[in-house]
């Protein structure tokens, strides 16, 4: 009887100290090398590339965020929105939007006025997303559907041409509002 | 109500539906009539799914009945004509039939009453190719009238083999709406022509016309059609009792031919498919008639003196249409479309669409208004009327929570916005509403994360190219070092070699001077080599407060040519504006900038590297693993 208690009880161990192995050992055989977290909060980062949260991309930011060097709300462009799903990510306490680093806009897009532009090229040198097109000494025009309204050629323009223009909201962008209880009011005698 | 047709014997029943109240005597009394040709005809240019139409005319311009006023863009477009003659007043964003309220783009027409045609020259369509009567079909704007508004070229074609069945979706479910029973009881012969057309273009086996069974006239003159018209091939009218929806194409399909489509699948891929009566007729119209679309039958019922159908131009003013009818005071808003899925329009200024089936006058008496919505009691009764087999509490519970992801997994995708479920709740609870915006939240989200995506591609290939362009500059530079060094042989005097050295430095900044001194004058840079912004504009903004010194401002005016005296002004004062920020940020800190640049670099460095080997790292785990 004791003898079968401690045979079992052997044989638990043994197994537990084998599966243990097992699985030290691949945790080093099958190490991931790049954080997977960094590649995770990137895909929630709105890829604007403008540089307004002190980190040149936003791969940079997400990787300090991994590395808990930087907090989550430091992205304007990704907005409240952004920083819950950053929080529900990384299980930390939603906080609002760091002043410092701006404040959430419309989204918006360059356009050139093309009559001022006279064709230098800085803003080509300056668009992060490679949006804008034109050759040294001819006019220059943003490609609006790559274009991120990052805001970054606007500067370096030395002819201050490059206008943030907010995209409106039309008919095939128009969204569904959140089906809200009609109240009807009292109507008061005139 | 009227009397019934008989339904057909072999009739396969969908899951769920409705029986709301018909509503279909007060305007299927009377034939259709013919809408006067209106003053003024505002056409949208979006009317299929897909891209809005490129216009092709101007204001200004005199347009032929049946001009075409704009091309198809793309693939998933279509064309769009000039409902009737006369000159384009308007050109631009104008109210349309959309229940956003916004405007979109669209062209209005002053008639100029004498409603004369372009000239039209019959197409060939028996002898030509598939490619071509797609494009033709796409040319003469034919789109599904049924209310989708799905280019039809996109469902000619493509089943090399033929198909099994041919759907002609003639049920018209919804409440109030009898254009497509009056279309088939005056123009059955026509209808049929049009059925001819489409059979033989897909190759359809056979033929299954569905009617429900409140329109007994409308199934007797396709019966009579049917046996009038030389045919050879199978085709009937099947008979189906009146359910909502039995006009959604899955559900009539299940009706007659017993195939369920599965979500995600295509009706096609099942040797089905459906179109619509009055697309049907249009079919015929464009390619035996050369007629692009431009008018419609259209109901217009409810709160009117003269409830009815009306041929109607496409653009014609929902005003005019109401005042044809007989508008009567008290509408508090009028619908468009069924009262199941339409919506209330923004106006009465807007033109007709080609998806306009029916426009209803809205009073209290036929929409008592609708009691405050009750939290949902789980009873099931809209998962029983659902037509497409979901469970609508489910999914608005998860739309109201915004819990959109748990909603996309019960297949809120397949729910076809019947609004089945809304009639049956006994919490009257607008289900559809909650379905909607979930979807529109969706696909938002979507679009968002495709742009992200193509963002994040974007610059990552810059700094791959930046990375490169670095890399290739140096090594230039270091075969050029090296190659010097082995022309000096190596043992020439140490102060030879550094006179040599002083000479070539002096060369280089005489020559770096000359570089900057050029790019002024160009105000451009060369957009390979990277030059430093500063030492570009710098002497720029110098340029700007003293144009005399300096080409400059000859250049900036050669570079544009076309300037006038005040643009330049505007041009000149923001140089100086910028060069006397630039001045003031470098005077703020230049260490520090260049430091910060340097640390950006090895940022930027260090990230490149991080995701190249990030991505090898991928690349060798992915290829044993799938
Ligand atoms: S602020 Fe946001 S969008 Fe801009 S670079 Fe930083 S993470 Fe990207
Ligand atoms: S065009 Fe300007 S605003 Fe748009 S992405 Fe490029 S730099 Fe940013
Ligand atoms: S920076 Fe300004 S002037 Fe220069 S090319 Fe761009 S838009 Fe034109
Ligand atoms: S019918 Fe209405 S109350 Fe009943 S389960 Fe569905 S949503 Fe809830
Ligand atoms: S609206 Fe959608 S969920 Fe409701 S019954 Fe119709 S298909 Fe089903």
């Amino acid at each position: 009887m004791l003898l079968a208690f401690v045979l079992a009880l052997g044989i638990m161990a043994a197994l537990a100290l084998l599966l243990g192995a097992v699985l030290g050992w691949a945790a080093i055989r099958y190490k991931v090398d790049e954080d997977p977290l960094v590649d995770k909060i990137d895909a929630i980062l709105p890829q604007t590339q403008c540089g307004q949260c002190g980190f040149p991309g936003c791969k940079p930011y997400a990787t300090a965020i991994a590395g808990d060097e930087a907090d989550i709300n430091r992205c304007p462009p990704g907005g409240e929105d952004g920083i819950r799903k950053l929080a529900d990510l990384l299980g930390k306490e939603f906080k609002p939007l760091n002043a410092e680093n701006g404040e959430e806009k419309p989204k918006s897009l360059a356009v050139v006025d093309e009559a001022v532009c006279i064709g230098c090229t800085l803003c080509v040198q300056a668009c992060p997303v490679d949006a804008i097109v034109g050759a040294a000494k001819h006019v220059h025009t943003v490609v609006s559907s790559e274009c991120t309204g990052c805001e970054l050629c606007v500067a370096p323009c030395p002819v201050d041409c490059i206008d943030i223009v907010p995209v409106g909201e039309t008919v095939t962008s128009w969204k569904w509002r959140y089906p809200v209880i009609p109240l009807t009011p009292v109507k008061v005698a005139a | 109500m009227n009397a019934r047709a008989e339904v057909s014997k072999v009739i396969f029943p969908f899951h769920g539906g409705v029986h709301p109240p018909e509503h279909k005597d007060e305007s299927s009394q009377t034939p259709i009539a013919a809408m006067p040709v209106p003053r003024q005809l505002v056409v949208p240019l979006h009317q299929s799914i897909g891209n809005i139409a490129k216009a092709l005319v101007a204001v200004g311009d005199t347009v032929l009945k049946g001009q075409m006023i704009a091309e198809a863009d793309g693939t998933v477009s279509a064309a769009v004509h000039a409902p009737t003659s006369g000159r384009v007043v308007a050109v631009g964003p104008t109210l349309v039939p959309h229940p956003s309220g916004l405007p979109e783009h669209c062209v209005t027409i002053e008639s100029d009453g004498e409603d004369r045609w372009i000239e039209r020259n019959r197409f060939d369509w028996r002898n030509a190719e598939g490619r071509i009567i797609r494009d033709y079909l796409r040319d003469m704007g034919v789109v599904g009238l049924g209310g989708a508004v799905f280019p039809s070229h996109l469902k000619i074609g493509g089943a090399r083999d033929g198909l099994d069945t041919l759907v002609i979706n003639a049920a018209e479910c919804e409440p109030y709406i009898t254009c497509d029973d009056l279309l088939m009881r005056e123009r059955a012969a026509q209808v049929v022509e049009g059925i001819k057309i489409v059979q033989h273009l897909l190759q359809a086996r056979q033929v299954l016309v569905g009617i429900e069974d409140n329109k007994p006239q409308a199934a007797q003159a396709m019966r009579e059609a049917l046996k009038n018209a030389a045919i050879n091939f199978p085709a009937d009218v099947v008979v189906v009792p009146t359910l909502y929806p039995s006009g959604g194409a899955k559900q009539l399909i299940k009706l007659l031919t017993n195939i369920e489509v599965p979500s995600g699948v295509r009706s096609t891929d099942l040797g089905v498919q459906c179109f619509n009566v009055a697309t049907i007729y249009t079919i015929y119209r464009a390619l035996e008639h050369a007629e692009p679309v431009i008018s419609r039958v259209v109901t217009i019922t409810g709160n009117v003196q003269r409830p009815g159908n009306v041929d109607a131009l496409i653009g014609t003013p929902i005003a005019d249409l109401l005042a044809f009818a007989g508008d009567k005071p008290g509408s508090q808003a009028y619908i468009y479309g069924g009262p199941m899925m339409g919506f209330e329009l923004p106006g009465t200024s807007l033109g007709l669409s080609k998806a306009g089936n029916c426009i209803i006058a809205k009073n209290g008496a036929l929409f008592p208004e609708k009691p405050v919505e009750m939290p949902c009691i789980r009873c099931g009764k809209c998962a029983d009327a659902c037509p497409a087999e979901l469970q609508p509490m489910d999914l608005y519970w998860f739309g109201k929570s915004k819990n959109f992801g748990k909603a996309q997994e019960r297949n809120l995708f397949d729910c076809i916005e019947c609004g089945a479920c809304a009639y049956v709740c006994p919490s009257n609870i607008q289900l559809v509403d909650y379905f909607r915006f979930s979807k529109s939240e969706i696909w938002a989200a979507e679009k968002a994360k495709k742009a992200a995506d193509q963002a994040r591609e974007r610059h990552e290939f810059r700094q791959f190219r930046e990375e490169r362009e670095k890399r290739e500059k140096a090594e230039r530079a270091a075969a050029k070092a090296a190659a010097r060094t082995e022309a000096s042989g190596g043992n020439v005097a140490e102060a030879a070699d550094a006179e040599r050295a002083a000479k070539i430095k002096a060369a280089m900044e005489r020559a770096a001077a000359k570089k900057v001194e050029a790019a002024a004058a160009q105000t451009a840079s060369d957009s390979v080599t990277p030059i430093d912004p500063d030492a570009v504009s710098v002497p720029m903004g110098q340029a700007a407060i003293a144009p005399t010194s300096n080409e400059a401002p000859q250049a900036v005016e050669s570079a544009a040519p076309a300037l006038d005296p005040e643009k330049a002004e505007r041009i000149r004062a923001a140089m100086e504006k910028r060069a006397a920020e630039k001045a003031a940020a470098e005077a703020m800190s230049p260490e520090e900038k260049a430091a910060k640049e340097a640390e950006k670099k090895a940022k930027i460095a260090a990230a490149m590297e991080r995701a190249a080997a990030k991505k090898a790292g991928q690349a060798a785990q992915q290829q044993p693993g799938e």
